[in-house]
Formats: structure tokens, C-alpha cells, sequence
């Protein structure tokens, strides 16, 4: 317990005080016959303990009534916390598991598998006085649950946009026609690779600055594979600094790779992919150096970025270079729009890898997050209404029942954690 | 005149945006702050807890954004200590232990009476991103064996019940990117009903306010919120109304106001030449 | 083959971690997951660091332009490196003072912790203090008010730029004044206080920008669904290179 001069000082000299004076107390229900610095608070009632739903079986939570004298009230507290201890049912000592600040009766136990417990509560005041202790009467032991009920709602929406995802990846590869929008950053690509061939400069690819663990680094190289095949196709010259020694790795592959299928592989060289540092400043640091010096005619910036984004995009508008970005950072939106030609805005990022590829099977993914997106509208509208509805029906006397529960069902279990039926 | 200054070499921006910058700082202007309702609640947060209450203090930040985020990590902290919450400290970027030890040295000088391992602790660096997030919601003790100065965690009292987070009372993140608040949201506040508050940059803070009231309970967001926040901490407990070491983020506001005038100076000198030169007609840019 | 295995492993254990987050018991599978990327990720910064030394020692050899750069690289490198992994100026812990290379490279006094002190931070820090010379110059130059769109994006970003200073207090006390001279303020006040500039700029940042951050984000969650979904079935393999064509 911190004893910070300013608020307990004088509590603490009381009590020092209280102790030196067997006789005395400062208590407010002090008994008359002398003995402890202050008489204990009374315990905590009716402990129930119960199986935490929804884990490995390896969970219980245990509730209390607050000790009567754990009051707003009282001043100072009469109880500071509450001690949780528990054994096992088939013997031993009770210890010490826990505990929770006043006016939290409840606790959340880590425990074994397998094992039956049984639990009790003491409520502690001021000077350590413990009030008798409140045990639970039957042993319970942890359940394993096989289905993390809470999320249900999550699985089958995930379900049903995975399910939709591939459902039209399937259609479009059976050759159906599919219509999705052009996006103009990406038929940029192709223009300004062409741009740097024609004034002989180089071409500069930049994959974020995060590691071959994050999807937008991914889709990146996705990007960068068309990029190289362009460039391979047009004998311009690319480079490719990297904040990741993963990410070097897998763009060299993806970058040979690229070379050969444009009949180039000749052309490849290892040394223009390769890795600066994973120090987000100093990486942007050695890439704006590589742009002044080099004066690249394009630059790419495709992938996960963060405060350096402005920094590359203006010191590359400074050279004169044509930039197109693509990222699905929302806070660095803005600063690629200021300052690029052509920015991919968060999921046309993703589409790109697909629109890129021109394979016609992978823009069925495209449609399938159509869905994904048609349930998240219909959901945001249906809460809006549900909710508004209420207020509005509520404040001229309507019964509301049935629009509570709605609004509550979507809240708290499609929205929530409340699973199917909680 | 307006060619001179459509043709402006950019350094020329640079020197005035340093100017606008440093004249502020070294005449050491202040204003007053009007706190929003938004810093109010992160100020509640930590406020409204009962003393004694257990608080994560992640704070995920690193040298580069120390002069945006270094305020609200010390008022976090300060805060904090002065309602007798117990702290522990942790760390998911390489380079933020030595931002620890900046708070440490708030406790250890401003608060004497605080005992480490008894009222606060410091885990140090935790390595694996937001794996570590997930470890240490699971479990504290594969992650950490032992704090940042070796001492084993069932030496402290602090420490030697405690098996995850999942039990705090609140987690304070201050966060300069990934991993941080938008991870310690997905895997740890809303997964286990932690409250939660964070202060971030002022480019991260729109993509975290999606998140409020629900799965954050409040977002301080740049410089501005955190001299908000040190006004309300200083309305509160008057000791820090006195302290010029507890208003650091008062102090850099003078630096804001006068750089973001400039820029809507900028603006408008870039608008102006942009219509001048449509008007010359086909000869100027589009 | 050589695509074949790596596109299984993918797959195998991407749907094995999607099943595990609804099993209580998997629950901490993916902490392995996270575990082995570490340790694939740290044996890869051999890789990186081969890489950087390769490059710039060429760099070095061939003279090329801006060599002096590449020379600073490398010295800086390999002295982090020596001061770092030889632990100079790092005390033994107190607990076990025969322990001598038991201390931790990091703490305070350390030659390492001085690099950091005194030549990371202040570098770190001027980088993201550029930050602000940019911003500056891409304000005024690329923002214009060329359409109907960008001259709201224009109003709002005057707004919100004088809303986070106290400018807007000090705009909207005067206002205030300049308009209780007319009218008695209590008739009008509970009227407009929405409109001055710093409540309209928290009005701006909570309702405006949190909906579209909100619908941008739900665009890129998809993304990020179909994107992995392509990943783990094996329908975009660029990342992979190539195969035995």
C-alpha cells in the first residue's frame, strides 16, 4: 500500500498511534473492550463459484455479496479489498490466489484442469484486520468447453464472407463475366514504368516497412510482381530497398521470378533488391539518400506504412518522379493522396494483387468481398433504424420490448461476445 | 511576385517552418487549454479507479516520437502514482525501455514513498510484436521470467500472484504505431473486457476513434490532448500547476499554434498563386 | 515442388490457426505460430545484415557515387555491433558480481546505451522532426482548392488546424464578446457554442472523420479476408517466386 504523505499521512499516524495505546481506538464502531487497532470489517456473503464459460477448462469465476460494511459511506473505507483463496477439494491448505479492489465482487481464477476447488473470501481493512472468512460450500471443477461459444456470430459471418469469397472465385473461373470498376492508380503502372524507360532512369519499389507477416506487405510483393514483369518487359531498371530481411528474401524470389516469366531472366540482378535496416527512420533515411542520388524516374510504395510516408513522397516529388501508392493504413492516406500521382486507398490495395495478376478467376474475390460488404451495410442501416426507432417510439410511450431486444441481440451477441443465445 | 513565389525553393518553407517552430520554444509562450470531453474521459479513467488499483502502463513508443508522446506517458504516470495505483511497466518496442526508465524516474524522484515491486514494477521489453500482447494475456510468466533489472517476479510482491493481465484494472497504452493500441485492443481489452485508454500520435488517433466508447474507454491524441490532459491533472491536484516539469505538453503548444499558422498561411499563398496563374489562362498549371 | 511445399505449409497452417481461435483449448497455437516466425525472422537478419555488408562494401570498392555514404554505413554498423555484442561498460548484476558477462547490454552506462543516448535519439528524432518541413511544403503545394471536394477538405482542414491550438479558444472568446455587445448572450448562446472552433473540430474528428475511418476500415478488413483467404488456397502466388517451369 503506497502511504502517500499528502492523503494517508495522518491516517497513518493514528493508527501508529491506535497501536502504541492498546486502550485506544479511532474506529467509528469501535467495541468498548480494547484489543485490535480497528475491528475487522464484516466478510463477504453467499460465494459462489462457477465453471467460466467458453475456455480450455481451465477457469472459475468466483462472486460474492459485498461485505455490508464495503459502503460509499464510510470514510475512511472500512474495507480496502478482498483476499481469494482457495484449495483443493480433496485436501490441503487454503492460499492465497488473489485479489480484487472494494467494490468488486467478483474474481476470475486461473486454475488446473481436472481438479475441484474449493474457495473463500476475506475482506480486509484498514491495518490488515481480516473479517472472518466466507467459504464456499461445494467443490466445482473447471469444464473444457470444445466451441468458444462467444464467438459464434463471429464464425458463421466469417463463414459466409469466406464462403462467398470462394463461391465467386469458383463462378469466374468457369468463365462468367464479372464487371469491376477500373481504378485509375493501376493503370498508372504500366505508365509510369514506361515513363522512367523512356528518360532511362531507374524504377523504385518500395514494400512498406513492415515483415512478410503482414497482409499489406503481401500484397505488395503481389504488386511488385507485376511491376518487375513490366519493367523486365520494357529493360528498364528496378530497385528494391527493404526495411525486412524476410521481405528481401521474398522479393528477390518474387522479382526472378518475374524476369523469367517475361523471357528476361538475363536481366536479373540479385543486388537491386536488398535490405537496409529495420529501423523505420534510418531505412527512410538510406531511401530518400538512394532517391537523390539516383533520381529514379517512378516510385512505388506498396505495403504497410507508417510516419515516413510524407518524407518519401516529397522528397520523390522533388526529383520529379511519377509516384503511385497503394496502402492500407488509414492515418497515411491523407499524406499519399497530397503528394502522389495515383493512390490505391485501402482496398483497392487488396484488389490490386487481383486486378494485377489478370487472371480472371482471382477477381471473383474481388465480388465475394462485395457480400462481405453488403452484410456489413444491412447491419450498420438495421442497427441505425432498430436504435433510432427506439428512442423515438420510447419518448412517445410505445411498448419497445421487441425493438429493445432486437437492438440488444445485435449489440451484444451478432456485434458482441454474446454468442448465439447469452 | 507571385512567380517568385510559385518558383519558391522549398528549403525557403523549411527555414520558416523552423522558425515557427523554435522562436515559440525558446520564448517559452504558454496558453491555457479548454479540455474536451473526449480527454476528460480518458482522465476519468484513471481518476474514478480505487486506490490501489492495478495498471498496465504499455508504453510502445521510441526515441523518434519521444517529442509527441513523452507528455502523456510522464502525465499517465504521474497521474497514476498520485492516486496510488500500483504500476507495472512493459514494453513492446526494442527501443522503449529507456522510455520506461523516463517514467521510472518520475515515480523514483516525485514519489518517494513508492516502493519498486511493492507499488511498481518494471517487465521491460517484450519481444514477439503483438504475440506478446497475446502471451502475456495468457501467460505473463512464458513471457516475462523475470522483471528488467533480474529480479524474479516471485521476489515481489507486485508480481508474484500475478499469472496474465487479464485481471487489471486498466491498461494505459501510449503508442507510436504497430504493435500498439489498435493490438492491445484486438487482443486484449476487448477479448477480455479490460478498460482501456491510450494516447497516441496525433496521424495515429482518427484510426483509433472507431473503437470508442465500446472497446476504448478514451484516446489522447497528439500534443494537444496531452496538454489538455495535464490542465485537467492540474486542475485536480494544484501541486502540478506549480511543477514546470509536469507541463510539458502546455509547453509545446506554442510551438503548434504559431507552425500551424503558418500553415494555413502556406495554404493560402499556395491557393492564391494556383487561381493568379488560372486566370493568366492556358499558361498556367492545372 | 518448390512451390508445392511451401504453398501446403501456408495452407495447413493458416486454416489450422483459423479453426484454433474458436477452440478454447488451441487457444494459444498461435503464440507457437508467432514463436517460429521469430526465430525465422531472426536467423534472417544473418541474411540482412550479409545483405547491407555486401552492398555497400562494393559500393566502397568501386568508388562509386556517394561511396563516403556507404563508408559511414558499414563503420557504423560493425562498431553497434562490437559494442553491442561485446557488452562494453556493462557492470555485472548485483546479484551474482562473478557473473561478468551476465549484465544486460542495454542498462544505463553501458557503450551501447550511450550509442543510443546520444547518437540514435537525436538522429531518430530529427528524421520525424522533418516531418514537419514536409507536411509544410506538401500543404503548400499540392493543396488546392481545385474542385468542390477539395475546397471542403480545404475549410475543414482550416478548421481543424486552428481548432487544435488555442487559437480557437482565443477566436471564439472574441466572438463571443463581439456578439453578447448586441444580444444578450443567454438567448443565443446554448446555440452556437457547437460552432466554435475547437468544439467543431472534436464534432469534426468524432462524427465526420470516425464514419468514414469506420467504412474505410470495414473496405480493408475485407481486403484483408479475401487477400489471406487467396493466400492460404493457393490462388495468388506471386509471393512464392518462381517454380520449376
Amino acid at each position: 500500500m503506497p502511504h502517500h504523505p499528502t492523503r494517508h499521512g495522518l491516517g497513518t499516524l493514528l493508527f501508529a498511534v491506535a497501536a502504541t495505546f492498546p486502550g485506544l481506538s479511532f474506529a467509528d464502531d469501535a467495541p468498548g473492550d480494547a484489543a485490535p487497532p480497528a475491528s475487522p470489517p464484516a466478510p463477504p456473503t453467499d460465494i459462489v463459484v462457477e465453471d467460466r464459460p467458453d475456455d480450455a477448462g481451465d477457469g472459475l469465476v468466483v462472486r460474492w455479496t459485498l461485505s455490508k460494511d464495503d459502503t460509499e459511506d464510510a470514510d475512511p473505507r472500512t474495507v480496502l479489498k478482498y483476499v481469494v483463496e482457495r484449495k483443493p477439494a480433496k485436501g490441503g491448505e487454503f492460499e492465497q490466489v488473489g485479489e480484487s479492489t472494494y467494490k468488486q465482487p467478483e474474481f476470475e481464477d486461473e486454475v488446473d484442469h481436472g481438479t475441484a476447488y474449493l474457495y473463500r473470501v476475506v475482506a480486509v481493512g484498514r491495518g490488515d484486520v481480516r473479517s472472518p472468512a466466507a467459504e464456499s460450500t461445494e467443490a466445482v471443477q473447471p469444464v473444457l468447453q470444445w466451441f468458444n461459444g462467444r464467438r459464434a456470430w463471429f464464425g458463421i459471418l466469417l463463414l459466409v464472407v469466406c464462403g462467398s469469397v470462394v463461391y465467386f472465385i469458383q463462378i469466374a473461373r468457369r468463365g462468367t463475366d464479372l464487371y469491376i470498376r477500373p481504378i485509375a492508380g493501376l493503370e498508372a503502372v504500366d505508365e509510369a514504368v514506361g515513363r522512367a524507360t523512356e528518360m532511362g532512369k531507374s524504377v523504385l519499389f518500395v514494400p512498406g516497412i513492415q515483415d512478410i507477416n503482414d497482409i499489406q506487405t503481401v500484397a505488395g510483393i503481389t504488386v511488385l510482381s507485376r511491376v518487375a514483369r513490366t519493367v523486365a518487359e520494357y529493360d528498364a531498371e528496378l530497385v528494391v530497398p527493404t526495411a525486412r530481411s524476410l521481405v528481401m528474401t521474398t522479393a528477390q524470389e518474387t522479382v526472378e521470378a518475374a524476369y523469367l516469366s517475361a523471357g528476361r531472366p538475363d536481366a536479373y540482378r540479385e543486388d537491386d533488391v536488398y535490405y537496409l535496416t529495420d529501423e523505420q527512420f534510418g531505412y527512410v533515411a538510406g531511401v530518400t539518400g538512394t532517391m537523390v542520388r539516383d533520381e529514379p524516374a517512378a516510385c512505388f510504395y506498396m505495403g504497410a506504412f507508417y510516419a515516413e510516408s510524407l518524407i518519401l513522397a516529397e522528397t520523390a516529388n522533388s526529383i520529379g518522379a511519377i509516384q503511385v501508392a497503394g496502402t492500407a493504413m488509414p492515418s497515411q492516406l491523407p499524406f499519399f493522396v497530397a503528394a502522389c500521382d495515383y493512390t490505391l486507398i485501402g482496398e483497392e490495395f487488396f484488389a490490386a494483387s487481383a486486378y494485377l495478376s489478370g487472371e480472371a478467376h482471382q477477381l471473383g474475390s474481388l465480388k465475394g468481398q462485395d457480400v462481405g460488404k453488403g452484410i456489413g451495410a444491412t447491419l450498420v442501416v438495421l442497427g441505425c433504424l432498430v436504435l433510432t426507432a427506439t428512442t423515438l417510439f420510447t419518448v412517445r410511450g410505445f411498448d419497445v420490448g421487441l425493438l429493445t431486444a432486437i437492438g440488444d441481440y445485435l449489440t451484444q451477441n451478432v456485434l458482441g461476445d454474446g454468442g448465439l443465445s447469452r | 511576385m507571385i512567380d517568385v513565389l510559385s518558383n519558391l525553393d522549398r528549403r525557403w518553407v523549411f527555414a520558416a517552418m523552423f522558425v515557427a517552430v523554435g522562436w515559440p520554444i525558446l520564448s517559452g509562450v504558454r496558453f491555457k487549454e479548454e479540455p474536451s470531453e473526449g480527454v476528460r474521459r480518458v482522465f476519468r479513467a484513471i481518476e474514478d479507479l480505487p486506490e490501489g488499483s492495478t495498471v498496465l502502463m504499455a508504453l510502445d513508443y521510441d526515441p523518434s516520437s519521444q517529442g509527441e508522446l513523452q507528455p502523456m506517458a510522464s502525465a499517465f504516470t504521474r497521474h497514476a502514482a498520485e492516486r496510488g495505483h500500483k504500476i507495472y511497466f512493459m514494453t513492446l518496442w526494442p527501443a522503449g525501455s529507456p522510455m520506461i526508465e523516463r517514467s521510472l524516474r518520475i515515480v523514483e524522484q516525485e514519489y518517494p514513498d513508492y516502493v519498486y515491486g511493492e507499488d511498481y514494477v518494471n517487465l521491460g521489453y517484450a519481444p514477439g510484436l503483438e504475440g506478446a500482447i497475446k502471451a502475456v494475456v495468457d501467460d505473463l510468466r512464458g513471457q516475462f521470467a523475470t522483471d528488467a533489472r533480474g529480479n524474479s517476479l516471485d521476489s515481489m510482491p507486485l508480481t508474484e500472484g500475478l499469472r496474465n493481465i487479464q485481471n487489471m484494472d486498466l491498461l494505459v497504452n501510449v503508442s507510436a504505431g504497430d504493435p500498439g493500441a489498435k493490438q492491445w485492443v484486438q487482443y486484449a481489452a476487448t477479448p477480455h473486457d479490460i478498460a482501456m485508454v491510450t494516447g497516441t500520435t496525433g496521424v495515429q488517433a482518427p484510426s483509433l476513434y472507431p473503437y470508442i466508447p465500446e472497446q476504448l474507454d478514451g484516446v489522447l491524441g497528439a500534443i494537444k490532448a496531452a496538454a489538455e490532459y495535464e490542465q485537467v491533472l492540474s486542475v485536480a491536484y494544484p501541486k502540478f500547476a506549480e511543477s514546470v516539469k509536469a507541463q510539458e505538453g502546455l509547453r509545446r503548444m506554442g510551438p503548434q499554434l504559431v507552425a500551424h499558422l503558418l500553415m494555413i498561411g502556406l495554404i493560402v499563398v499556395g491557393n492564391v498563386i494556383y487561381f493568379v496563374e488560372r486566370s493568366r489562362g492556358p499558361g498556367g498549371r492545372r | 515442388m518448390k512451390r508445392t511445399v511451401p504453398l501446403f505449409l501456408a495452407a495447413a497452417t493458416g486454416f489450422v490457426l483459423i479453426v484454433a481461435s474458436f477452440v478454447p483449448a488451441a487457444g494459444s497455437w498461435g503464440k507457437y505460430a508467432v514463436d517460429w516466425f521469430n526465430i525465422l525472422a531472426a536467423l534472417a537478419f544473418v541474411l540482412g545484415g550479409g545483405s547491407l555488408l555486401s552492398q555497400h562494401l562494393k559500393k566502397i570498392s568501386d568508388q562509386q557515387a556517394g561511396w563516403g555514404y556507404s563508408l559511414v554505413t558499414v563503420v557504423s554498423f560493425l562498431a553497434t555491433l562490437v559494442v553491442g555484442l561485446g557488452k562494453f561498460g556493462v557492470a555485472p548484476p548485483t546479484l551474482h558480481p562473478d557473473k561478468v558477462w551476465a549484465g544486460d547490454y542495454k542498462e544505463a552506462g553501458s557503450g551501447f546505451s550511450w550509442i543510443f543516448d546520444y547518437l540514435y535519439t537525436p538522429l531518430a528524432a530529427t528524421m520525424f522532426s522533418i516531418l514537419a518541413c514536409f507536411v509544410a511544403s506538401a500543404a503548400f503545394r499540392a493543396f488546392r482548392a481545385k474542385n468542390v471536394e477539395a475546397t471542403i477538405l480545404l475549410v475543414t482542414a482550416f478548421i481543424v488546424l486552428l481548432g487544435r491550438t488555442y487559437a480557437a479558444i482565443w477566436i471564439g472568446d472574441q466572438a463571443d464578446w463581439l456578439a453578447s455587445q448586441v444580444v444578450d448572450p443567454a438567448i443565443w448562446h446554448p446555440y452556437v457554442t457547437g460552432l466554435r472552433l475547437d468544439k467543431l473540430t472534436e464534432t469534426i474528428m468524432d462524427v465526420f472523420n470516425t464514419a468514414g475511418t469506420r467504412a474505410i476500415m470495414i473496405g480493408i478488413a475485407l481486403g484483408i479476408v479475401s487477400t489471406s483467404l487467396k493466400v492460404l488456397l493457393g490462388v495468388d502466388r506471386s509471393y512464392l517466386g518462381s517454380d520449376d517451369r
